[in-house]
């Protein structure tokens, strides 16, 4: 019974990581921004849905299930350096960004 | 009670998906389409994990693992073709 309260509150916070991470993705005004949004709180939420995960075929009798920490320790890796290069995509390419159009228009 | 949050998990990964979806096909630039590119894979990665827990196998991981090193190599190569407008020099 506690166990299975465990698991539904990790699986809830899980999905609901992911769906704000899409969410910022979706709605969020400038590049940068956007970029912001999903690398944290998608690698959080998948992070959430692994342990939970984890803990569930770990109570399954089968001994402890460990396929789970191999993608979460690749996602854990490979997040910022694919946020990295996207950052630095985004900037080789001059993309606005909502600071500086409001610093132009002052300017002007 | 697991039934309950698991269908509601996957009504949110599914809004989701289709929210990255709709950031791809809008997307202004290059790096917004990578991007929501990089998401639709993770979410993907969201949505197997739950099939596994809902349908009690874990034969999905090796699916998620797969998913994890493709997508991660394809965001890599299109932000080096983006930055250097070739991808093996």
């Amino acid at each position: 019974m506690l166990l299975d309260i465990l698991l539904s509150l990790l699986i809830l916070a899980g999905a609901v990581f992911t769906f704000i991470g899409s969410l910022g993705l979706a709605r969020l005004p400038d590049f940068y921004t956007r970029l912001h949004a999903p690398t944290k709180a998608t690698t959080l939420g998948v992070g959430s849905l692994l342990i939970a995960s984890s803990l569930y075929f770990s109570n399954q009798g089968e001994g402890i299930s460990l396929h789970e920490i191999l993608v979460t320790l690749f996602l854990f890796i490979t997040a910022p350096v694919s946020a990295h290069l996207l950052g630095k995509a985004g900037l080789h390419q001059n993309l606005p960004s909502v600071g500086e159009k409001e610093t132009e228009r002052d300017l002007s | 009670m697991m039934a309950i949050v698991l269908t509601i998990a996957f009504a949110l990964v599914a809004a989701a998906s289709a929210l990255s979806f709709w950031r791809l096909l809008i997307g202004p630039s290059g790096p917004d389409r990578i991007l929501a590119l990089d998401t639709l894979y993770i979410n993907t990665i969201a949505l197997l994990i739950l099939a596994g827990i809902h349908l009690g196998s874990d034969l999905y991981f090796e699916a998620a693992l797969l998913i994890a090193v493709i997508g991660f190599v394809g965001t890599v190569s299109l932000c080096k073709y983006l930055l250097r407008g070739d991808i093996i020099e």
